[in-house]
């Protein structure tokens, strides 16, 4: 059938871990591919989505019908690779068009060995994610494949994504600099948990020059780029096994140096206060999401990708052995904790993404708030 | 922070008569507006003069005023009513230019209204073109995206001559100041083009002014929904792609939503500069549309405009993401902030945030360029098209082809068996954008061009025009596959293929593929519309089909009825019949039934999620609505099915739904032939001993000339089964007959030709009646003002009528009740009678609701169309009348003798459409119906409320000035009086030198001019035509000539036209005119609320 883009005669299943299989085509890599099936319900912004080190493992349900209208560019990926274990989408794009376009998505994703599937009722399997809750799948595509009741078992021996390390996985091995642009007036360590290109660029863009070190860097380390500030990323992974990066934090909080956290880096330091992080139904995936800044009451909307958040009372400043600290963001749809924000020292974090590839721009204040801190310290 | 508590009353302005470019849709936000201001305890004064709205039901405002929308009548109303506050951004370009006017004489000032929902500084800012562009400058300082075109603002020929140099050259594009819909802009590509356009556009600006731009023809297109509250939260609600490039008006083109053709990044930068300009721009309690042209080469943004109120693009953009702007909108403008405001569809999540889609929505416009032959059916970017049908799949191909389909026209569905032509021939074709371009492009693909060949030609972009070659290969595979399998047919049917293109590219019948597919289980899933990807739980069952997995129909316990709508506006079906559909929900739902809408017109009130208890958002085919039916009778109980409601396109569909085994409740299909079918028609009359016209049907056209030699000439020509008079001709010889017949060929081919005698002289009467079965409910009356032979639809009339006895009221009665009875009407009948002489003839019976439904209910105060739809699920008329929907006593034809006034007056689209030499079209009215819209005025008095009417259409009538006076011979006698007393008024008359030679005979002076043909005299003297150009007369009373000479008054009439001169062209709206100028000059013109005419004429009932 010459419908939809090559490869699409070659079937393939989606099976989830209770047991509901969808039928569709292969797309992308032909192969097995396993991971957490989430959903993200952003209709523009694939590219960033794809290359986002915190897909890391996950296998991403597109709720917008037609992907890959507007090709695969060299500009627009937030890291150097895609990192989504698996890609479903229902109308693939057979032709893209943009004048920035280089390639097509179709053969990007087979480039890059990424199995995905086409042609399946994307929302039935939404709905069925929202109501059972994320989960483990498995795509399999091929003229050959297994039956049923073998694939199910291959996805319930995947590993869950509760209790799953997986920062170093995609974290930088080496340390790399991040130049200022234009006159260079602060200097931040970043820890890499699975950082997105856009987020030291938005700094780059403050005159900051970003360090950005590897997961696994110490405080020793941190320090040795003598930074006015310290930001930690956002990552893939349950936020219970951050173990080393709550530690190196305690540190940067301890000394006082003005901290920025996004994402993962929000539930670090809630965890380094002391909170505890427990897994969404569902999670937090799009960039439509109503989230309101306590301080001003004002509402952004803003770009999400997170399956954890933090725990956290909304009802007033809690004691920690940092000080106060309070709920600073919140999102409207459903009161999940969406920032922190310490009182009495220089360190806050949202659970979003303000650097905003893809979404809105929004939350770009926040890094705004973060160059205040830093400027604060230095007066 | 909650609602503002300084305010408790709040005046809302509509947007009047539809017209082209402001259409149903306000109606549609009007009436959310008004809810939501009423449910938040405030007190709801509405202004707006056309009946046929929803926003107009008495039950809808807390004082409605059916008034001329002119800032003298919304002052009286101002006076009278002392709001604390004016809402003027939901009433299209009309509200807001009627805001600012009573803004700048000082009455807001002087009564101490507050401008609530946008300042007037934010109205010039959004709607001033210079203004703007600093809007857009400062935006780009703080962002670095965003431009305007370059451009030059002009107020005399000279600037703009002068502009085209400064701008590098021809092409460029003109936007004339301050209209609506883009009145009057256009591109012109040379000197004689620009002097006409922008000569044009200087005079319908009422700034007298014009912008002249460079050209981006061809750069793609976007809009974006914005809403800001005061606390500068602001959300995009949703992002609109144009199908068609840069060069044809948004509302002529072919739009989808979400944007298909951006990454993040270019989306971001639109969103962002969106943001800036809402901000910039100050509308800071509402929503606005701003319009994007970019680059298709780099990205380059330029701003076209922003509207900083409620418009088309937001109806639409609500309906396609179930974000309720208009309401929401209305809510900010009290006060209310957007997290305070809960997502309706959700209900768990709030307002602020942005809708994402998981379908993708498309839009088709409706055109009527066939009632305007003369008309230039190039797309330019002044608005021309009368409707728009929008269609909502899960992928493109799928809404593309359903969007096509709802437009309900022949030929607008791609067509895969017909010979396509010459390939190069189709691509030049296609180069213009026309109504259809789409259809000549898959043409072209047929024809073998290639997808670069298509872009080369149209711009399109090519992602959408690979959908189209998507579309043309599963049409080949379906051409060539040996037998039509499950996996093929699937296929087809997720692209959006119909049965019957299925059908007609296997060389089968729809009904064959129906099976088949049924027999193989490929049936559509309904998903929910939900605004948020399935993120939520959605709690409205707003649904669309979709072929795919899952389906989203919850079961029901109650009885559901099916209300079938009337798809896209065009002339001849428009907002009446909606307004019938909706109030049958509303009936139907309170009488205990679950209410089930199906319609494809986002205009409308009946596709707001809130009307119905489910609302399908799909075609009016047979195929949809049999599977929704299927798919509604899987959920529940079904009662019926309601067609009497929606106009021609449910009763189309009536006897086939019956015969799939659907049930039809109210009046039978059967019956509904039998009003059709003159023959049966016939012997109906003959049995109730009531005279009708001689006629003939004919199937050819010696039938037709021996029919209408037997009749005798002048008589009317029509094609059966039409609404609107379409192709509705008075014929005065054999020659203009067999031209008739030729030109009809299309037309006619399906159904036979009716032929009628051509009553001259004769009075129409239009009557609306409920039948039960047992008793007859006279709803009203209504006497038309011009005489018969101009279709109802276009002719003003009265009710009660003004001319009309008793005893004419009670043959009307008995007759109406023969027909009713012999047709077996169980609901509506509208029936239409000529009287000549003494003789009451039938012209037509339509046993369901029609055009007048809404204007007669208002005008009596009585809901017809909720008692029709209760009649039609079998309550009588003696039940309605005990509960109370229905006076106890009485009815329509028994009204009080001091029961109120009303006429109606049809509104006219002249001033869009121009020949593709740039002249107007002619505006004589004649039997097919070119209407637009109506208005209603109402009064005590007949003169006043025919005055009220005109102004509320065109303008108020001049009380002093010049009139013209150029009538045809027959019409001479009638002219004298009306004439004498328009001197009698103070009136300088004009005429030429026949008519006033007549006029002098009698007693009245008149000055004599010179007719166009003459051409200017020997020492300068202007003929008629340049005075009217020069704006030197004030009234114009021009009624054409009957055989051949139609055309006589073809300049003096367009003239009118493009001066805004109020022309009457029958001598029977000249004695009304005249009496609607003495009342004025009288200043007896008061203003008063339905609510208060209600109030005398029940309690005169009770008397």
């Amino acid at each position: 059938m010459t419908t939809s883009a090559p490869g699409s005669r070659i079937p393939a299943v989606l099976v989830l871990e209770d047991g509901r299989t969808f039928r569709g085509r292969a797309y992308g890599a032909v192969g097995a591919t396993f991971g957490e099936a989430v959903f993200s319900t952003g209709m523009t912004g694939y590219q960033e989505t794809l290359t986002d080190p915190s897909y890391h493992r996950q296998v991403v349900v597109m709720t917008a019908p037609h992907v890959g209208n507007t090709g695969v560019n060299d500009e627009d990926p937030e890291s150097a690779r895609i990192w989504v274990s698996g890609y479903v989408v229902r109308d693939p794009a057979r032709v893209p068009s943009n004048w920035r376009s280089r390639r097509s998505l179709d053969e990007e994703l087979r480039k890059q060995g990424v199995v995905g599937i086409s042609g399946v009722d994307t929302r039935a399997l939404t709905r069925h994610l929202r109501e059972r809750g994320a989960m483990r799948v498995g795509i399999f595509s091929g003229n050959a494949l297994p039956d049923e009741g073998t694939m199910l078992a291959e996805v319930r021996q995947a590993p869950e994504m509760a209790g799953a390390d997986l920062s170093a996985e995609v974290a930088t091995e080496e340390a790399y600099v991040v130049p200022a642009i234009g006159e260079k007036r602060f200097t931040v360590a970043a820890i890499d948990l699975g950082i997105k290109g856009m987020t030291p660029h938005r700094m780059a863009e403050r005159g900051i020059e970003v360090h950005v070190l590897p997961a696994t860097a110490t405080a020793e380390d941190v320090y040795a780029v003598a930074p006015d500030g310290v930001f930690f990323s956002n990552g893939p992974g349950d936020p219970a096994t951050a173990d080393h990066p709550v530690a190196v934090m305690r540190e940067v909080l301890s000394r006082r140096t003005p901290l920025f956290g996004i994402c993962f880096g929000n539930q670090i330091l809630g965890r380094a206060l002391g909170f505890g992080t427990y897994k969404l139904k569902y999670g937090h995936r799009g960039i439509n999401q109503p989230v309101q800044d306590r301080t001003t009451g004002k509402v952004e909307i803003t770009a999400h990708n997170h399956g954890f958040a933090v725990d956290a009372p909304l009802d007033g400043p809690a004691e920690t052995p940092y000080g106060r600290v309070e709920v600073s963001h919140v999102c409207l749809n459903d009161d999940v904790v969406e920032g922190l924000r310490l009182l009495d020292r220089p360190a806050f974090s949202v659970q979003y993404h303000p650097e905003a590839a893809a979404g809105p721009h929004d939350a770009a204040y926040l890094f705004d708030r973060f160059v205040s801190l830093m400027e604060g310290q230095r007066a | 922070m909650p609602k503002r508590s300084d305010i408790q009353s709040v005046l809302v302005i509509g947007s009047g008569p539809i017209v082209i470019g402001q259409a149903a849709e306000f109606d549609y936000s009007g009436t959310q507006a008004c809810r939501v201001l009423k449910s938040e305890g405030l007190r709801v004064i509405l202004v707006n003069s056309n009946p046929a709205t929803i926003m107009t039901d008495p039950e809808i405002a807390d004082a409605t005023y059916v008034e001329p929308i002119t800032p003298e009548f919304v002052e009286k109303i101002i006076a009278k009513e002392r709001p604390d506050a004016l809402l003027p951004t939901l009433g299209g370009q009309t509200a807001l230019n009627t805001a600012i006017s009573l803004h700048e004489a000082g009455t807001l000032e002087k009564y101490g209204v507050e401008l609530i929902g946008a300042n007037v500084e934010a109205i010039h800012k959004g709607e001033d073109r210079d203004q703007f562009k600093t809007v857009v400058e400062a935006v780009n300082a703080r962002l670095g995206h965003g431009e305007s075109a370059r451009s030059v603002i002009c107020h005399t020929m000279d600037e703009v001559l002068a502009g085209v140099e400064a701008l590098g050259g021809y092409p460029v594009v003109v936007r004339p100041s301050f209209t609506m819909g883009g009145a009057g802009s256009g591109f012109a590509h040379d000197e004689e083009e620009l002097r006409r356009i922008a000569g044009q556009g200087l005079a319908l600006s009422p700034t007298t002014e014009v912008l002249l731009e460079e050209s981006i023809l061809g750069w793609k297109e976007y809009e974006l929904e914005l809403m800001r509250d005061k606390n500068d939260n602001v959300v995009v609600v949703c992002s609109i792609e144009n199908f068609d490039p840069m060069g044809v008006h948004t509302g002529d083109s072919i739009t989808v939503a979400p944007a298909m053709t951006l990454t993040d990044r270019e989306y971001q930068v639109l969103r962002d500069i969106g943001i800036e300009v809402i901000r910039e721009v100050g509308v800071d309690t509402g929503g606005c549309n701003i319009q994007f042209a970019v680059n298709p080469e780099d990205g380059r943004v330029i701003v076209i405009e922003m509207n900083p109120r409620v418009s088309r693009s937001s109806a639409l953009a609500s309906k396609a993401t179930g974000f309720p702007i208009a309401k929401i909108a209305a809510r900010l403008a009290v006060g209310y902030t957007l997290d305070e405001i809960p997502n309706d569809i959700t209900e768990q999540t709030p307002a602020s945030f942005e809708p994402t889609l998981d379908y993708v929505v498309v839009k088709a416009p409706r055109f009527a360029f066939e009632k305007f032959p003369a008309a230039d059916a190039t797309l330019t970017t002044t608005m021309k098209s009368v409707g728009e049908a929008m269609a909502i799949g899960r992928n493109f191909t799928e809404a593309l082809q359903k969007a096509l389909r709802s437009l309900e026209k022949k030929g607008s569905s791609f067509d895969f068996v017909s010979e396509p032509g010459d390939k190069a021939a189709l691509l030049e074709k296609a180069a213009v954008p026309t109504d259809g371009r789409i259809n000549t492009v898959m043409a072209a693909i047929r024809a073998g061009a290639t997808q670069e060949e298509v872009f080369a030609a149209t711009r399109i972009d090519p992602w959408f025009v690979d959908q189209l070659f998507l579309i043309h290969e599963i049409a080949e595979e379906l051409r060539g596959a040996a037998e039509l399998e499950p996996g093929l047919l699937a296929e087809a049917k997720r692209h959006g293929f119909s049965d019957a293109q299925i059908a007609a590219i296997r060389g089968l019948s729809e009904e064959v593929v129906r099976e088949v597919r049924h027999a193989l289980g490929v049936r559509p899933v309904y998903k929910t519309v939900d605004t948020c990807a399935a993120e939520f739980a959605a709690k409205t069952p707003y649904f669309y089909s979709s072929y795919d997995e899952e389906s989203e129909v919850a079961p029901r316990e109650k009885p559901a009825v099916i209300i079938l709508g009337s798809g896209p506006n065009r002339i001849g079906q428009g907002i009446e019949f909606d307004y019938s559909c909706v109030h049958a929900s509303f009936a139907l739902s309170e009488a205990g039934f679950e209410t089930v809408m199906v319609n494809c017109n986002p205009e409308t009130v009946s596709t707001d999620y809130d009307t119905s208890d489910r609302l399908y958002f799909e075609p009016l085919t047979l195929e949809d609505v049999l599977e929704i039916v299927h798919a509604e009778q899987q959920a529940g109980p079904v009662a019926g099915v309601v067609v009497q409601l929606g106009g021609q396109t449910p009763l189309g569909l009536a006897q086939a739904l019956k015969d799939n085994g659907v049930p039809i409740v109210g009046t039978s299909p059967e019956a509904i032939d039998l009003a059709e079918e003159r023959g049966a028609f016939g012997r109906v009359l003959t049995e109730a001993g009531l005279p009708a016209p001689k006629y003939g049907t004919a199937f050819s056209f010696e039938e037709a000339k021996a029919i209408a030699a037997e009749i005798g000439y002048p008589v009317m020509v029509r094609p059966s089964y039409v609404l609107g008079g379409r192709g509705m001709e008075i014929v005065y010889d054999e020659p203009s007959l067999a031209g008739y017949l030729e030109r009809h060929a299309g037309l006619i081919s399906e159904h036979p030709v009716l032929v009628d005698r051509f009553l001259d002289d004769a009075i129409e009467i239009d009557v609306d009646a409920l039948y039960d079965g047992h008793e007859l409910y006279l709803g009203g009356v209504m006497e038309h003002i011009e005489e018969a032979g101009i279709h109802s639809g276009d002719s003003a009339c009265a009710l009660p009528p003004i001319t009309l006895g008793g005893f004419d009221i009670k043959r009307l009665r008995s007759s109406t009740e023969a027909i009713a009875k012999g047709v077996g009407v169980r609901g509506l009948i509208n029936i239409q009678f000529a009287m000549a002489g003494d003789i009451l003839y039938v012209l037509e019976a339509n046993p369901r609701a029609s055009r007048t439904v809404p204007f007669t209910s208002k005008a009596t105060a009585v809901p017809l169309a909720k008692a029709a739809a209760r009649i039609s699920l079998g309550a009588t008329i003696a039940e309605l009348r005990a509960e109370g929907l229905l006076p106890a006593e009485g009815d329509g034809g028994t009204l009080p003798m001091d029961a109120p006034i009303s006429v109606k007056e049809a509104v006219m689209p002249w001033t869009r459409f121009r020949d593709p030499s740039g002249r107007g079209v002619d505006t004589v009215l004649g039997p097919e119906m070119r209407s637009t819209g109506e208005v209603m005025g109402i009064d005590n008095v007949f003169g006043t409320a025919y005055a009220k009417s005109q102004a509320g259409a065109y303008g108020a009538l001049p009380t002093k000035g010049r009139a013209f006076v150029s009538v045809a011979n027959r019409d001479k006698r009638a002219m004298i009086f009306p004439a004498r007393e328009l001197a009698a008024q103070g009136f300088e008359l004009l005429a030429t030198s026949g008519t006033a030679e007549v006029l002098k005979r009698n007693g009245i002076n008149a000055t004599v001019v010179r007719k166009q043909s003459e051409g200017p005299g020997p020492n300068g003297e202007r003929t008629i035509v340049q005075l009217i150009h020069d704006g030197e007369v004030d009234l114009i009373i021009n009624t054409p000539y009957g055989t051949g000479g139609r055309l006589d008054g073809y300049e003096i009439r367009t003239a009118a036209v493009a001066r805004a001169v109020p022309c009457l062209t029958t001598v029977q709206a000249l004695a009304a005119a005249v009496q609607g100028i003495d009342a004025l000059t009288r200043d007896e013109v008061g203003v008063r609320s339905l609510q208060e005419h209600a109030e005398q004429l029940t309690a005169a009932r009770r008397a």
